[in-house]
């Protein structure tokens, strides 16, 4: 047995709490962050089953205002925010001028001329930095980093609605998926966002730092009876992988474009203009030369983040994720395949300490759940 | 917390002796820092291993450890039962014995820990 070393991290608003709570702390983007409290598989099926707190701090927030704010957020994402009410939220990328990810993000319109950019918590300095050196100078608007302003808190699961609906008198029922909405939690200002990461119903609340803790506790305290438990990133990331939600760094990156990720639903593909659109219009003409693919394991053996996949014997591509899940109880992952061995029911190899194990491609999302 | 009659190593994991046979495993520390076990591969009986030689390899939902031999030998059991329901490792890991060994060499055991010493080394 091999165990990392402690280093010296940046730390939530929440950090103590987690101490307290007898959270497991793992370094991640360069962040002390909880990894788990009673155990993921437990945290895992109790998001599943009932609701789960998760600490989500560590992401970014970027504003972007003025005159030209759509035209500025036009330029520098995929997908088309002229579609975006105010109140409304969408999944975008972040992308080169060759249709890579410099990273992956949610887009809030939170005014006319406001809009805020949610993204990853490794990410946030260089988001920052592109964004600011990508808004042309004739352009009216500014981009500023707000990720201090925030902590963020996920409540994810079947409960998560009654439970905080019993914290604010915002109308959480009439809160469409995508949506956000402000009111008081706990009697704390918040914004708050039908959104997540775990294929599940639930929000994510903005807080200001200072009350962190008190709407934690507050959400704790409330979905006792209901069994609200703290969750923490490691059952963040089984919870997306099994809903097939990508993790930026694993599934994508910048050697890798939005169509190759298939996700060329956020692409607004008949925007006027953005950084990559030529070369994503002319990969979804042609056809990718390779695919993100989901798999699962025929052979007892769990395939991982950058292991090679093999087809007749050649390398022919990389697993991006990779674990055995809690809820389905399988070893699932996810892999670039060359796009013609990218159909379900494709079989493959992967490279497991030197062995080879059978794996076939599946549909995605993996888990879906129930509404 | 710690058993007595168990020897521990510098890497967590445990070995019980008797006579010629060893029975090695992972401590408490070990399960804990891993998190949930899901998946245990382990050596062919027969084959040989010397000390502190990857034996098999220990995966968690998140993280995958090798499993280094506390002594050196010949393995003579391997827990079958053990890599089907590897989770038992989380509930009782001084009980989840993975395999046996046959001690080739007796003097080895001399730079393992004892309990007492175990029980400082992780705190």
């Amino acid at each position: 047995m091999s165990l990392p070393a402690p280093t010296s991290l940046k730390k939530t608003p929440l950090n103590a709490r987690h101490r307290t709570l007898g959270a497991r702390m793992v370094e991640f983007g360069g962040w002390d962050m909880p990894v788990e409290y009673s155990g993921i598989v437990d945290e895992h099926m109790a998001v599943r089953t009932r609701a789960g707190l998760f600490d989500v701090s560590h992401m970014g927030e970027i504003e972007i205002a003025g005159g030209d704010a759509l035209n500025a957020v036009q330029h520098i994402t995929s997908n088309d925010a002229a579609k975006l009410a105010v109140g409304q939220i969408q999944y975008s990328a972040l992308t080169t001028p060759q249709g890579t990810f410099v990273d992956d993000v949610l887009v809030y319109k939170l005014a006319d001329q406001h809009f805020m950019l949610v993204v990853n918590a490794s990410n946030i300095i260089k988001d920052f930095n592109w964004i600011t050196e990508h808004i042309p100078e004739q352009v009216d608007a500014v981009a500023v980093n707000t990720s201090s302003r925030y902590a963020l808190l996920a409540l994810q699961g079947p409960a998560s609605r009654d439970v905080l609906q019993s914290l604010t008198a915002a109308d959480l029922s009439g809160l469409k998926y995508y949506w956000f909405t402000t009111g008081e939690v706990a009697s704390v200002r918040c914004t708050i966002s039908r959104t997540g990461y775990t294929g599940e119903d639930g929000f994510e609340v903005f807080v200001p730092p200072a009350s962190a803790d008190r709407v934690w506790n507050a959400i704790l305290t409330a979905g006792q009876s209901a069994g609200v438990v703290p969750a923490g990133l490691g059952a963040r990331d089984t919870l997306r992988l099994e809903a097939s939600m990508r993790l930026y760094g694993n599934d994508m990156d910048e050697t890798t474009t939005v169509v190759e990720a298939d996700l060329g639903w956020i692409v607004g593909w008949k925007k006027q203009e953005f950084l990559g659109q030529d070369v994503l219009q002319s990969q979804k003409a042609e056809g990718p030369r390779r695919k993100l693919v989901g798999f699962e394991m025929l052979d007892r053996a769990i395939a991982r983040h950058g292991y090679d996949a093999y087809i007749d014997g050649a390398r022919a591509g990389t697993v991006t994720s990779g674990t055995q899940t809690p809820f389905l109880k399988k070893a699932i992952g996810m892999a670039y395949l060359p796009t013609d061995r990218s159909v379900p029911g494709t079989e493959f190899e992967v490279e497991i300490r030197g062995r080879r194990a059978q794996a076939t491609v599946v549909p995605m999302p993996f888990y879906k759940r129930q509404k | 917390m710690y058993p007595a009659d168990l020897k521990y190593t510098k890497d967590h994991e445990w070995v019980r002796i008797a006579g010629a046979e060893a029975q090695v495993g992972i401590t408490d520390y070990a399960q804990k820092q891993l998190g949930d076990v899901v998946y245990l591969e382990l050596p062919e009986v027969g084959r040989q291993i010397r000390k502190g030689e990857v034996f098999g390899t220990i995966e968690s939902v998140k993280a995958v450890s090798e499993l280094y031999a506390p002594v050196s030998g010949e393995v003579t059991q391997v827990n079958a039962s053990l890599t089907q329901k590897p989770e038992a490792v989380n509930k009782d890991p001084h009980g989840s014995w993975m395999i046996a060994l046959k001690v080739s060499d007796p003097g080895e055991t001399s730079d393992l820990f004892d309990a007492a010493k175990y029980t400082e080394l992780t705190k």
